[in-house]
């Protein structure tokens, strides 16, 4: 019932193509802002802080996805890989030259960026469930990969143990400090998604995806920004990667296996393809799903389960209302969340008078 | 509509666009065969035909979608049968589809400003940083679309996604496309296809336009024969692929060849 245009006249073009031309939507933020920096961090339990800082990670490689499967229209079933290529290049140089996070995170991001643009190749030829397979079998060549190759994945165990990061002599070492961390690149992410969309290459991602062939008729090349968008979109995957490898302290491909490449479709896709929010909704969700259902369970499941089933019924649990979930979606709500938002902001735009 | 028609061309500096002999095989059918056009500055030239006659094949091979067999296009001297469409776009073509190919998820504004993507030049970084250089651009293209779109008359329309839009509508907003590009040549597949007699009035009125107010040369392929003769410098007749007459409306109205084309031949003369 606040948002509304009504009253609201912009005098200049700057004004009209503002990312918030309400002044309601910039208190917003302003509000969001104090909370996210001030009040969330000295208020909420350090448990609880582990979480978020899970969901910000996730919302930078849905940004990623979301630029390419919603914003481009290519698909991909490999960004696990791209996510464990960002992950293994900043554990690898962090560990053998120590380097720092700054010069290992976008080295972890370019490298995924290159791969990524390997692996989109076959966009140029193929569309739809053809470049579904072929990511798919990125995806697994790339797993393979590390695995196998030690000068990669540092060893028989496949996995590279890394120190927390730090600036300038303070380390990022406590869930509360890593919460700032993430943060920091959680925003970096979506204000550049957010400003990526409105310009001229994101415009030309959309028309790439919704007519590629009057795309190219007023002088887009579209093989160049099928490419770019893989080549972004990876770059977004690999620093995801880099993140989580600074969250747990540690690179290992079982974090980057097919299921994650699965989890972050069904997180744009529940969220809302083609949309920021979307995707930040989408992470949100679905990153919570498991931790509710897993405290869902430990609370009313001891009633019909024993300790020892427990563990079981909760990961069969997850994939049945995961998967569920999705089918929901695609159903009834196939543009996600971000989509019942708009609903809801459209209905209380004109509340109480709606006609 | 109706002073046009004695409006005479004053051709300056000569053909701007010449197709010499280009053909176009699909397999075992052919599609255009040994067609020359000549596309005089500041013309509107119509290609006619009945279906099937390859008035289409012939405009993709100008904007660059097919390549020609045999043959080749020249613009402004320069030879473009064998350059991308995106290229081609960036040397001052640009066109219209017979069945229009709008991107249905943007909004009329942004469909402009997609226009003139090849007029713009922020990159990534430019655009992931935006604030300076892509602000800047966007603002000033943003005064070029806001143009067009007063002439178009599409003010209360520019932030509705197209895919909303009513047909008519429709095609106004792909010829908005197609003339934020700033072309010096505009190429037109059925701009009235399927429109009302008034829908038509109003788009041969913005044709006319775009053609004496902005100096741009048009290429147009139409069906309806009063707006052709009305509005035509030159007409080309294509049939089976074939060109087989050319010249002022008149000219191509009294032409046997045509007649028969379209209406067909008694069957004594066929004996």
């Amino acid at each position: 019932m606040f948002h509304r245009e009504s009253g609201v006249f912009k005098t200049t073009y700057a004004a009209d193509m503002a990312l918030y031309p309400l002044p309601i939507a910039k208190w917003t933020m302003i509000a969001l802002a104090v909370i996210f920096v001030l009040i969330v961090p000295m208020m909420v339990h350090e448990y609880y802080l582990s979480i978020l800082n899970l969901i910000f990670i996730a919302i930078v490689g849905a940004l990623g996805l979301n630029i390419l499967v919603g914003y481009t229209g290519q698909i991909s079933i490999g960004h696990g890989a791209f996510m464990s290529v960002g992950a293994y290049t900043a554990a690898n140089l962090a560990v053998k030259l120590g380097l720092p996070f700054w010069l290992t995170l976008p080295a972890g991001g370019l490298m995924a960026a290159l791969i990524g643009v390997v692996v989109g190749m076959p966009s140029l030829r193929i569309k739809g469930l053809y470049l579904a397979i072929a990511t798919l079998a990125g995806q697994l060549i790339i797993e393979w990969t590390i695995n196998r190759v030690p000068a990669i994945s540092g060893g028989a165990q496949a996995s590279i143990e890394v120190d927390r990061p730090s600036l300038f002599g303070f380390a990022f070492n406590t869930q509360g400090r890593l919460y700032f961390f993430l943060l920091f690149f959680a925003v970096i992410a979506i204000v550049a998604t957010l400003n990526l969309v409105r310009s001229r290459i994101g415009r030309a991602f959309v028309a790439v995806r919704d007519q590629d062939i009057a795309a190219e008729i007023i002088g887009i090349n579209i093989y160049r920004y099928k490419l770019l968008a893989f080549a972004i979109s990876s770059f977004y995957a690999g620093v995801c990667g880099v993140l989580y490898t600074y969250y747990f302290g540690i690179a290992n491909y079982e974090q980057f296996q097919l299921i994650v490449s699965i989890d972050y479709l069904a997180m744009i896709i529940i969220g809302g393809l083609g949309s920021v929010l979307g995707s930040i909704l989408g992470a949100t969700f679905v990153t919570l799903l498991p931790i509710v259902i897993r405290i869902f369970m430990e609370n009313v499941g001891g009633l019909f389960f024993t300790a020892a089933e427990m563990a079981n019924v909760i990961s069969g649990l997850r994939l049945g209302v995961f998967g569920g979930l999705i089918i929901f979606f695609l159903i009834v709500e196939p543009e996600g969340l971000n989509r019942l938002w708009r609903n809801i902001r459209s209905y209380f735009r004109v509340w109480p008078f709606s006609y | 509509m109706a002073g046009s028609s004695a409006r005479r061309l004053a051709p300056e500096g000569g053909n701007q666009l010449v197709v010499e002999g280009v053909s176009k095989r699909f397999g075992g059918v052919v599609a255009v065969q040994d067609v020359s056009l000549d596309v005089p500055r500041g013309a509107i030239v119509s290609i006619i035909g009945p279906n099937g006659a390859g008035k289409t094949s012939l405009l993709n091979m100008i904007s660059g979608f097919y390549k020609p067999d045999t043959g080749r296009v020249v613009l402004e001297g320069q030879d473009i049968t064998q350059k991308k469409p995106s290229d081609i776009a960036a040397l001052g073509i640009a066109r219209t589809f017979q069945n229009i190919a709008l991107f249905s998820g943007l909004t009329v504004l942004d469909n402009l400003m997609l226009g003139r993507h090849v007029r713009m030049k922020a990159g990534v970084i430019a655009s992931v940083v935006y604030w300076g250089m892509a602000q800047k651009e966007d603002i000033a293209h943003r005064e070029a679309c806001e143009e067009i779109i007063d002439f178009l008359k599409l003010q209360d329309l520019r932030k509705q996604p197209t895919a909303a839009l009513a047909y008519g509508l429709r095609k106004r907003v792909e010829l908005g496309r197609a003339l934020a590009l700033e072309p010096s040549l505009l190429l037109l597949d059925e701009p009235m296809g399927g429109m009302n007699q008034d829908e038509k009035e109003d788009m041969a009125r913005y044709i006319l336009d775009v053609n004496q107010e902005r100096g741009v040369t048009v290429v147009l392929i139409e069906h309806d024969m009063g707006v052709v003769m009305d509005i035509s410098d030159h007409v080309v007749v294509l049939d089976r692929g074939r060109r087989i007459a050319a010249g002022t409306p008149d000219e191509v109205q009294r032409d046997p060849a045509v007649i028969q084309a379209y209406l067909g031949s008694s069957r004594s003369e066929r004996a």
